[in-house]
């Protein structure tokens, strides 16, 4: 069983979003993190670059493939996650935990676009 | 869309809970418990890899060490008995037909290990290449089952879990033994740059010894590991860095190509000029210096950022923590030292050529 956490949003592609306030911490599910198997890299934007609602921003890859990583909300990316650069595992260890990068939204109703934590499970199949 | 095969380990492989995917016509397992822990088994211990999909042909008859010359790159002329040869099939134009092994059993006696994805091209064009030669081919990869025990602690796992004594062989050597009732093929190869063992069977045998090793906790390895450690090694995949485009000059294995062998063999005159006149392509190593990482398909640029050539495999090396290539350039940019550019999704990375045995193997010679 992966895990899923109450009040986060959650995209199609396995991404997630955790809000706080006006910010969003982004990063990829346990499902996603466990279909992957070990992460070697993560390919993450810069800081203040813009990202938009269900396009690409970067990428995960394991030892055979990358994946692109798609973001669930609009706007400003204010923080990378660095821990990550020298240790891509931590997605593996705690893919809730290891956020990928922090957007200032522009447009909060875009979460309303997004799955809940029940209708993610469900999209899963667990 | 046929249906893929299964070798006749494929059930084990389920019920330990493998990643299944399809490879060269067959469904194989990819990873057991993780490519970077397999691929640590077998550079630290040892580990088991289901190699069942290979293929496999034994040619006997009076014109038999006539006809592996005559197709065959490397020089099996007076051999003795029990050496391997690496080398690959080559049309006439010097392309690829495939990489095999050639294993000398005994006197016009060679039994040919090929690659699963080209069993039915490589069987049609021994059969084809065969008119004239008085030389019986008998296409055996229905009947061979085959394990590759790999690592440094190969020798003892086969000695102790197997009762197979290895001791003897050297690196490219083999021996038939009587195992069970029946002839089995024990060799000192593998795919992997570390020492070790593959062991031709019945499917019966096979699948006896994989449960021993697996009883022994011999670690099960699929082909996601297979590919990271023959990478790091320097050794081609057919597909990727030979194929009817790629001839063994371009991708710089010239040394299994023996142009000056007697009677020389198909493919020759072709290697021959290409060497003489430098091939267009060439494949190289490129190291990084960035974690990213390239992959196949991906744009090698020059200075100037033009496309001077492809990636053909590249990982994030598990042994030597590098983001590491081969890849097909333009012969003047492919010089030891040469700075070039790898082109990953929107962003590019500098990348220096380098040597492509970017593992030291290690070998019992």
């Amino acid at each position: 069983m992966s895990k899923i956490i109450d009040g986060l949003y959650y995209t199609e592609s396995h991404e997630y979003v955790k809000v706080d306030g006006d910010y969003g911490y982004v990063g990829i599910t346990d499902y996603a993190q466990k279909e992957l198997g070990n992460v070697v890299y993560v390919d993450m934007p810069d800081v203040d670059d813009e990202v938009a609602a269900g396009e690409e921003f970067g990428a995960v890859e394991s030892v055979k493939a990358a994946s692109d990583l798609n973001s669930p909300v609009s706007g400003t990316v204010v923080e990378v996650n660095e821990a990550l650069e020298d240790d891509p595992g931590l997605v593996n260890k705690d893919a809730y935990g290891s956020w990928i990068m922090k957007v200032q939204m522009s447009d909060k109703s875009e979460l309303d676009n997004l799955m809940d934590a029940a209708a993610y499970k469900a999209f899963i199949g667990e | 869309m046929a249906e893929n095969k299964k070798t006749c380990l494929y059930d084990k492989h389920v019920a330990l809970g493998a990643l299944m995917s399809p490879f060269g016509g067959f469904d194989m397992p990819i990873q057991y418990a993780g490519i970077i822990e397999e691929h640590n088994a077998v550079r630290n211990h040892v580990g088991v890899f289901d190699v069942s999909h290979m293929g496999e042909s034994r040619i006997t008859g009076p014109d038999a060490e006539k006809y592996v010359n005559h197709i065959f790159t490397n020089n099996v002329w007076d051999a003795p008995t029990g050496k391997i040869f690496y080398g690959m099939m080559l049309y006439p134009d010097g392309g690829t037909v495939d990489d095999l092994l050639v294993y000398k059993l005994g006197e016009n006696d060679y039994f040919l290990v090929y690659n699963a994805a080209n069993i039915d091209k490589d069987v049609a064009w021994i059969d084809e290449q065969s008119t004239g030669y008085d030389v019986k081919l008998d296409h055996q990869s229905d009947y061979y089952g085959q394990l590759a025990v790999q690592g440094p602690e190969a020798e003892k796992t086969l000695k102790e879990v197997l009762g197979i004594d290895g001791s003897d062989l050297t690196f490219y050597t083999h021996k038939e033994l009587e195992h069970d009732g029946e002839t089995i093929i024990v060799s000192r190869t593998g795919y992997t740059g570390e020492d070790g063992f593959e062991i031709y069977a019945s499917h019966k045998v096979i699948v006896e010894m994989w449960d021993k090793l697996m009883a022994a906790g011999v670690q099960p390895c699929g082909l996601g590991c297979r590919d990271t450690l023959r990478f790091e090694a320097g050794l081609p995949l057919y597909g990727d860095e030979l194929s009817k485009d790629i001839s063994p000059i371009t991708a710089t294995l010239g040394m299994f190509v023996k142009l000056d062998k007697q009677g020389g063999f198909i493919g020759r005159d072709a290697c021959a000029k290409q060497k003489a006149e430098g091939s267009p392509k060439k494949l190289v190593g490129l190291e990084l210096h960035d974690r990213a990482i390239p992959r196949h398909g991906y744009d090698v640029l020059d200075a100037d950022d033009n496309v001077v050539g492809y990636v053909t495999t590249g990982y994030h090396s598990i042994t030597l923590d590098k983001s590491l290539a081969f890849a097909l350039v333009d012969r003047p940019v492919g010089t030891l030292g040469n700075e070039l550019k790898v082109k990953i999704r929107k962003k590019v990375f500098p990348a220096t050529v380098v040597k492509k045995r970017f593992y030291q193997a290690k070998y019992k010679k």
